[in-house]
This record gives C-alpha cells, sequence and structure tokens, in this order.
C-alpha cells in the first residue's frame, strides 16, 4: 500500500530535485541530462550579470514586502474586529463573505480586477469620475506606478477572510477570566483588546511571520502573471519566480531558467533560518 | 457585559467598518453579473453600476452555444470528479497504510514524504520530468502529479491514528485484511474528513489554469480557467467566439446580437460560468472547510 505512493513522490518531487543539477550543465534536450556539458556556474553568473537582474530582485523584493507590511496585518485586524461583534448572525454573515474570494481561481479574480479598473465603464473609475476626483477615466492596468498598489491589494481582497480564520481560533482559545476580570478593574474593550487579545495571540502571529518572512522571495505567481503579462507593465511586474517561467517554459533556456530558481530557493532557505533564528531570541521559533 | 458609551461607539464603528468589508467582497460579483445581463453596448455607454439598465440573455446564449467553451467547462469536470476522486483515494490510503503500526521502515517513508514540503526542483525540472514522461498533451498531466498530497497524506494520518486501536483488533480477529479494514471501517469513520480535503482538492483542481497552460496544446483538452485566461487577455479570441456562435446561432436575431454584443460583456458572462460551480458548492461545504484549515494548520 506504500511503495505505489513513493513512487509517485519519487518520480514527481526526487526527479526534479535532482534534476536541479541541469543548472549547472548547458542542458541540451537532444542529448539529454546524462549527456550534456558541465558548465560550473555559469548560469548564475549570467544570471547575476543580466541587464534585467536587479529589475528582478526589486520587484521580487518589495512586491512581498508590500505584501507582507499590508497583507500580513490585514487578517489579523479583521479577527480582531470581528472578536467584538455581539451578533452571531452578523459575524456569520460577514465571515462566509469574506472567505468566499478565497475559492475563486486566480484567474477570475483577475478578471474581477481587470473588469473593474477598465476605462471601459469600470467601476472605480466611474466612482472617481463622481467623486470629481478625476476628469478622465485612468487606465489603471497599464500604468506602471499603480500596479503594486493592484498586486497587494487584489491579493488582501483574496485571502483575507480565509487566513482570519486562525486567528478567530487563536482569539477563541484566550482564557475568558482575563477578560471577566479586566472587566471588574473597568477596562474599555479597545483596551481589552490591546491588553489582553493581541499580547495572548502573539505565539500565533509569530509562527505565521516567520513563515511569511521565510517565504519573502515568493511574491507570487499567479497574480503577477495574470495582470502583469502586459509589456508595459514588465518593468514593475517581472520577478524571480514569472522570469524563470518565461525564460525557462517560453524560451526553453532550460538550465539557465533552473539556475535562477535554484538562485531563488537558496535564499529563501536563508531567510527562512535567519527568521528563526531571530524568532527563538524573542521566544518562540518553528524548531 | 457592561457596555460603557466608548464601547459603543467601537461597536458602531467596527459595523460600519465590517459593512464596508463585506459590499467591497462582494461588489466585483455582482458587478460582473449584472454587466454579463446587460447588453454589450448598453454597458459600454458607461453608467451601469448596480442594476441591470437593458436586461438581456444574450450573452449567456452566445456562451452557452460555444462549444469550445462548453467542452472546456466538460474537461473541467472531468478533471475534478476524476481527480478528486483518485487524489482523495491514492492519499488516503497512503495514509492508511502510514499509520499502522509495524510498518517496516516507516520513519524513512515520513522522512522521505516530509523532505517534499520543504524542497522542491522547482519549476523547469518538473516540467521536463513531465515531458520526458510522454504526458505533454495528455489529460493525465493534469491528474498524476497531484496524487499523492503529503499534507493531506499528514492529515489523514493523524486522524486515523486517533481512532481506537481496538476497531482494527477486532476486525483482524474476525478475518478481515488490511484493504477492507481500510475499506469497510477507516473510510466510513472519516466522513468529515474526506468531505473536507475532498473539497480543497476539488477546488484546486477546478481553479487551476496553470498546469493545462504549460502542459496542454491540444484545444479539446483545455479546461475552462485556462480557456478564461486566453479569452480575458486577447480581444481577437472573443471576437471569433462572437463570430463561431454567430455561425450556429441561428435561432438569434442577427441585427440584436450585432448590437448588444461586446467583449466585455461575453467575458463576464463566462466568468460567472467558470465560478458557477463554486458558488453553488459553496453553501453547502462551507461549515467544513473552517475545520479543515484549522486542523490543517494549528495542529498540523
Amino acid at each position: 500500500m506504500i511503495i505505489p505512493s513513493i513512487v509517485l513522490i519519487f518520480i514527481f518531487s526526487y526527479i526534479p530535485m535532482y534534476g536541479v543539477l541541469m543548472a549547472f550543465q548547458d542542458y541540451n534536450m537532444f542529448e539529454g541530462f546524462w549527456a550534456s556539458p558541465w558548465v560550473g556556474f555559469k548560469h548564475f553568473r549570467m544570471f547575476v550579470e543580466a541587464p534585467e537582474f536587479w529589475q528582478i530582485m526589486r520587484n521580487t523584493i518589495m512586491i512581498s514586502l508590500l505584501k507582507l507590511f499590508f497583507g500580513f496585518p490585514a487578517p489579523i485586524v479583521l479577527a480582531l474586529l470581528l472578536n467584538e461583534i455581539r451578533s452571531m448572525v452578523f459575524k456569520r454573515i460577514v465571515q462566509t463573505v469574506s472567505y468566499l474570494p478565497h475559492f475563486l481561481s486566480w484567474v477570475i479574480v483577475a478578471g474581477f480586477a481587470m473588469s473593474m479598473l477598465s476605462t471601459d465603464n469600470g467601476s472605480i473609475n466611474i466612482l472617481l469620475q463622481q467623486l470629481h476626483l478625476i476628469k478622465e477615466p485612468i487606465n489603471f492596468l497599464s500604468m506602471p506606478e499603480y500596479f503594486w498598489t493592484i498586486i497587494v491589494t487584489t491579493g488582501i481582497w483574496k485571502d483575507i477572510g480565509f487566513a482570519t480564520i486562525v486567528y478567530l481560533a487563536a482569539i477563541a482559545g484566550v482564557d475568558p477570566h482575563l477578560y471577566e476580570s479586566a472587566s471588574i478593574d473597568g477596562a474599555s474593550r479597545f483596551r481589552m483588546m490591546i491588553l489582553i487579545t493581541i499580547p495572548c495571540i502573539m505565539p500565533v502571529v509569530i509562527i505565521f511571520l516567520i513563515l511569511a518572512v521565510g517565504g519573502i522571495l515568493n511574491a507570487g505567481f499567479d497574480d503577477l502573471l495574470l495582470l502583469g503579462s502586459n509589456p508595459i507593465l514588465r518593468d514593475v511586474s517581472d520577478v524571480i519566480d514569472t522570469y524563470v517561467y518565461r525564460v525557462g517554459i517560453l524560451s526553453n533556456r532550460y538550465s539557465y531558467a533552473t539556475a535562477a530558481g535554484l538562485f531563488k530557493a537558496v535564499i529563501s532557505v536563508g531567510l527562512l533560518v535567519l527568521a528563526n533564528r531571530i524568532a527563538r531570541r524573542m521566544g518562540s521559533s518553528l524548531w | 457585559m457592561h457596555l460603557s458609551s466608548g464601547d459603543r461607539v467601537l461597536q458602531f464603528c467596527i459595523y460600519i467598518v465590517l459593512v464596508i468589508l463585506a459590499f467591497v467582497t462582494l461588489y466585483p460579483f455582482w458587478n460582473s453579473l449584472i454587466i454579463s445581463l446587460n447588453s454589450g453596448t448598453d454597458t459600454s455607454l458607461g453608467g451601469v453600476t448596480f442594476w441591470p439598465r437593458d436586461f438581456t440573455m444574450i450573452n449567456y446564449k452566445i456562451v452557452f452555444r460555444d462549444e469550445r467553451l462548453l467542452h472546456a467547462f466538460l474537461v473541467s469536470v472531468l478533471r475534478t470528479v476524476i481527480g478528486t476522486f483518485l487524489a482523495i483515494f491514492c492519499t488516503s490510503i497512503f495514509a492508511y497504510a502510514m499509520s499502522r503500526r509495524g510498518v517496516a521502515g516507516k520513519k524513512f517513508y515520513m522522512i522521505f514524504c516530509i523532505i517534499t514540503m520543504y524542497f522542491s526542483g522547482g519549476l523547469i525540472p518538473f516540467f521536463l520530468v513531465c515531458r520526458a514522461l510522454g504526458m505533454m498533451d495528455s489529460f493525465w498531466v493534469m491528474i498524476i502529479p497531484g496524487l499523492i498530497s503529503v499534507w493531506n497524506m499528514i492529515i489523514f494520518r493523524t486522524f486515523f491514528m486517533e481512532l481506537p486501536e481496538g476497531l482494527e483488533e477486532s476486525a483482524k480477529i474476525d478475518g478481515a485484511n488490511h484493504f477492507s479494514i481500510y475499506f469497510r471501517i477507516f473510510l466510513p469513520l472519516s466522513g468529515p474528513v474526506v468531505a473536507t480535503l475532498s473539497l480543497f482538492t476539488a477546488v484546486g483542481h477546478w481553479n487551476d489554469w496553470f498546469t493545462a497552460t504549460i502542459f496542454i496544446n491540444n484545444p479539446d483538452l483545455i479546461p475552462i480557467q485556462t480557456l478564461l485566461n486566453q479569452i480575458l487577455n486577447s480581444n481577437i479570441v472573443s471576437e471569433q467566439l462572437a463570430q463561431a456562435s454567430g455561425g450556429n446561432a441561428s435561432a438569434l436575431d442577427a441585427l440584436d446580437r450585432l448590437k448588444s454584443v461586446t467583449t466585455k460583456s461575453l467575458s463576464s458572462a463566462t466568468m460567472m460560468v467558470a465560478t458557477l460551480p463554486i458558488i453553488l458548492v459553496y453553501p453547502f461545504v462551507q461549515k467544513y472547510f473552517v475545520k479543515g484549515v484549522l486542523v490543517g494548520s494549528l495542529k498540523g
């Protein structure tokens, strides 16, 4: 009962891991993996020296940092707000609504974003025009200066409700006696939130923060590929993952793309270890 | 609990914020829905924000007459059903074996699995392996690599290990082998876990557009999300769509069609069709997945 599964894992996870070695080769489709010549770090050097390297690194890091900075606290705030709601019906409705986007594909979410932002009767443009903030519709999706904002916002829109589930569970685990004694001491709801709820859920928050920092080079893939495919946006939308896809799958430069992917993986592991070390100093860690 | 006036103000603000949030979450759906129900030319005049102004079903008529789209929808349905069924079956039977005591090399297998959660070869080597296995342009490329999910296996395994040992013992005394224990005792007892993980797997299959983008060129095997992406990304495709469907849409008034269909109205209708299965299933499975997320995150 075990062997077939192990074989599947071996084929689809371990053989590709071994295949990473072709980053050190001049992989040639016709000679195959075994016959291709070894070239050492050539492809890594080419990647680091490529004219687009700094731009890609900047985009990767900036987009992830923005997502971390705005996207990470958002579900915590939502969980704190929901926790203050007394009406169970209202709470449940808001929660149900907020989970929903998580179950949509990025294609649909990107479609919604395009439709809402379009100059052809997009709702955002209509709203801004009616508020007299702008005169002419803005073509948001072909202007590099808006791209990061759009990516961060759609990301939060899609996943805020779903990420909230965990924090709500953590809040539910807080000892109710703490609230009782605080209310006897005359604390307001707001002070209870600041002084009891937030400190009590900190361990969970830190674990998720470590995971998020470890994935800091995962700026996203689907969203950037779907919303940023317009060549005008490439200067701000190209990150390591989309670059690997473009040069690897679309241009068939397998070795070079694998080297770029490996470059990212190595830095990611380093960051995860570093983040965990810092967290351990603060008293909680993953391992 | 007693509420002070400051608390009341706070509560009021929170309600307002949450109502706005719910509105912002739902509005894109609603907007696409009414655009898909409004005639395209009327929409492009502007001002269609909350209600359809020139109500028409023509966008849906065209979408449902497009054979390519229907075919893609069918591919997605088949893929979701087959893929989910096989993945849950393979993953759970694997988990069953891994949950039994006294399996030789179990610890090794466990480490073998867990390593794959942290390291992967990346996109390109994975792509080359699948291609080397001859899975380009094959329906199975969308199914087979996803048969075993280590994450789901661990969730199943945790659940199986919590079932009382006596169940297995007594079945063994009655002469049952491992397969009948798995099928007749363990699987029926794990309904909620199966439901939750099936939901996540099914949603993943339904929503996946990327696998087909890189592996599949044969238009007969394109699932709906991939096709939708192609439609959204190119006006030409949607114009073809309108023309292609125009060819066999004799029941529709040609003039009416010319007047009322635009790329935007058609793609909105297509998006609604691609979202429909999820919206329909969502209310029924909603209560399960909260539990599923918690199993996966806190206790994991």
